[in-house]
C-alpha cells in the first residue's frame, strides 16, 4: 500500500516542495474518506485540519437561517479545501461538504503550523503556495459578485 | 467633372440595406426571458452562412438587432437565432410566434475559424447566452469530430434555472469523445454540479497549449478573464478567438457604430484572433 509520503509527493499542490519538505508534511497527514453529504468541517468549527482533495468534489457552503445553503464554490481533484487554518482565529467560516464520495489528504494544522515556525524557509515556501491559491480565490469571487451574465 | 458614382458599390449598399421578409417557424421558449426562433424566408431559399456570423432582424416598427446565428449551418430549413429580451428590439423579437413576419438582414461578419482549427485541440469557452454564437461551431466541429484533437466545451452561467441548451449540454456530455464542462456562478446546495466561475473550467481543462484553437463568447468581462486564463495555460493570444459585442447598425461597416479602434466589428468581427484586439480590449474607454 502506498506511503502517505508518496501520495504526497505525487499531489500538484506540493509538486514545488522540496523531497526533505514533503516528508516534513506527510509527518502531519492522514487519509480521509467522506461519504457523500458529510461534512469536513463545519462554520464556527476550529480550523485545525485542511484537506486536499484526491478524488470527489466538496462544496463550500454557507447557510442562512431558514433558507436553503448557498454554496460559494465547489472543489475537485487536486484542490485544497480551507486556508483559515493559517491566521488566528483558525475557525472556518463556511461549511465544507462532501457531494460525492470523497478522497483527501488531511494535514494536521497545528503540527504544520509548528514545523513552520520551527523552519521559516518551509514556512515561506507554505505561503508561496497558498497565496496565489487565495489570490485566485479572490479574483473568482469578484467576478462573481459581478454578475456579468445578469442581462446579457 | 465630378466622378461618375460607383454603380456596383450603391447597388450592394441598397441590397445590404434591405431587409428580407421571413416568417417565424417555430419559436421555443429556452428561459424565462430566452427564445430560439426559427425563420424561414417567404421567398427562396435562406443564404449560406458560416459559424459565427449574424444578422440584422428587424422588428417592423420597432427596429434592429444584430444577432449571431445559433442553429446548424448545414441543416436545411431557416435560420435559427436565441434571443433574450434586453431591450425594446429584443423584447419585439422574442415575443414573436409562430407564423409572424420578421424582416432579415444578412448574413454578415467574419465567423469562427472551425476550418483553420482541424488538426489542433479546440475548446469552447461559453457564458451565458454566449452559449448560442458558438452552438454553429460546436456542431460544426462534432460533425466532423474526427478531424479534430481533443474538444472541450466549457459553459458557464449564472445559475442552475439560467442554463441555455440545457438538454443539448446533458447529451453532449453523454459523448465520449469530447470533454464538457459546466459551472454555476450561483446555486443553492440542491444543484449538484460545480460553482465557481468559468476561468476554473479552463484550469482543468485537458488540451496542448501549444496546438489549439480556443473560441470564447461571452459577456465582455468573461471573455477578458477567460482569455487570460487561456493566456496563463501557454496558449497564444492569436489562437484564441472572441466574439465581439457592439452596438452595430448598418452591418457591412459604413455608419461607423460598431468601430473597434482601427476595425468594425460588423465587418472585420463579430469573431476576432484576440492577439489583434488584445490592447484594445483592455482599454476602458473603447
Amino acid at each position: 500500500m502506498e506511503g502517505l509520503d508518496a501520495i504526497l509527493r505525487k499531489l500538484p499542490f506540493f509538486a514545488d516542495l522540496t523531497p526533505d519538505q514533503q516528508v516534513l508534511i506527510s509527518g502531519c497527514a492522514r487519509n480521509h474518506r467522506f461519504d457523500a453529504g458529510q461534512y469536513l468541517f463545519r462554520e464556527g468549527d476550529a480550523a485545525d485540519e485542511f484537506f486536499i482533495v484526491r478524488h470527489g468534489q466538496v462544496a463550500l457552503e454557507i447557510v442562512a437561517p431558514g433558507r436553503t445553503p448557498r454554496v460559494i464554490s465547489t472543489l475537485g481533484e487536486d484542490e485544497v479545501v480551507g486556508a483559515a487554518w493559517l491566521v488566528p482565529p483558525y475557525r472556518w467560516m463556511y461549511d465544507a461538504r462532501a457531494r460525492t464520495l470523497t478522497r483527501a489528504i488531511g494535514i494536521d494544522a497545528a503540527c504544520l503550523r509548528g514545523k513552520c515556525d520551527a523552519d521559516p524557509a518551509l514556512g515561506y515556501d507554505m505561503m508561496k503556495l497558498f497565496l496565489p491559491m487565495l489570490v485566485k480565490q479572490l479574483h473568482s469571487t469578484q467576478l462573481q459578485l459581478l454578475d456579468v451574465y445578469m442581462g446579457h | 467633372m465630378p466622378a461618375e458614382p460607383d454603380a456596383t458599390v450603391e447597388l450592394c449598399a441598397i441590397d445590404a440595406f434591405a431587409p428580407e421578409i421571413y416568417r417565424v417557424a417555430a419559436a421555443q421558449q429556452e428561459l424565462h426571458d430566452t427564445v430560439t426562433l426559427e425563420l424561414v424566408p417567404e421567398n427562396g431559399a435562406r443564404p449560406v452562412f458560416a459559424p459565427g456570423q449574424f444578422n440584422m432582424l428587424y422588428a417592423f416598427g420597432v427596429g434592429e438587432a444584430a444577432i449571431s446565428m445559433s442553429g446548424d449551418p448545414t441543416a436545411g430549413g431557416g435560420y435559427v437565432h436565441t434571443v433574450r429580451n434586453v431591450g425594446a428590439v429584443s423584447a419585439a423579437i422574442s415575443g414573436l410566434k409562430a407564423g409572424d413576419q420578421i424582416g432579415v438582414r444578412g448574413p454578415f461578419g467574419a465567423g469562427w475559424p472551425v476550418a483553420e482549427a482541424e488538426g489542433s485541440d479546440v475548446v469552447f469557452a461559453a457564458g451565458g447566452l454566449g452559449l448560442a454564437p458558438l452552438r454553429p461551431a460546436i456542431y460544426q466541429v462534432l460533425k466532423h469530430r474526427e478531424r479534430y484533437g481533443r474538444v472541450a466545451i466549457l459553459f458557464g452561467t449564472r445559475s442552475p434555472g439560467d442554463m441555455l441548451y440545457r438538454q443539448e449540454l446533458e447529451s453532449w456530455r453523454q459523448r465520449l469523445d469530447i470533454e464538457v464542462d459546466v459551472t454555476v456562478d450561483h446555486a443553492d446546495a440542491e444543484w449538484h454540479g460545480n460553482v465557481g466561475v468559468v476561468t476554473g473550467l479552463v484550469r482543468r481543462a485537458t488540451f496542448d497549449p501549444a496546438d489549439t484553437v480556443a473560441m470564447v463568447c461571452g459577456p465582455e468581462v468573461m471573455m477578458r478573464f477567460t482569455a487570460a486564463a487561456l493566456g496563463d495555460t501557454g496558449l497564444a493570444a492569436g489562437s484564441i478567438y472572441l466574439s465581439m459585442e457592439r452596438n452595430m447598425k448598418c452591418a457591412i461597416g459604413l455608419c461607423g457604430h460598431c468601430q473597434f479602434g482601427p476595425d468594425f466589428i460588423c465587418k472585420d468581427g463579430p469573431v476576432m484572433a484576440y492577439d489583434r484586439i488584445a490592447e484594445i480590449f483592455a482599454l476602458r474607454e473603447v
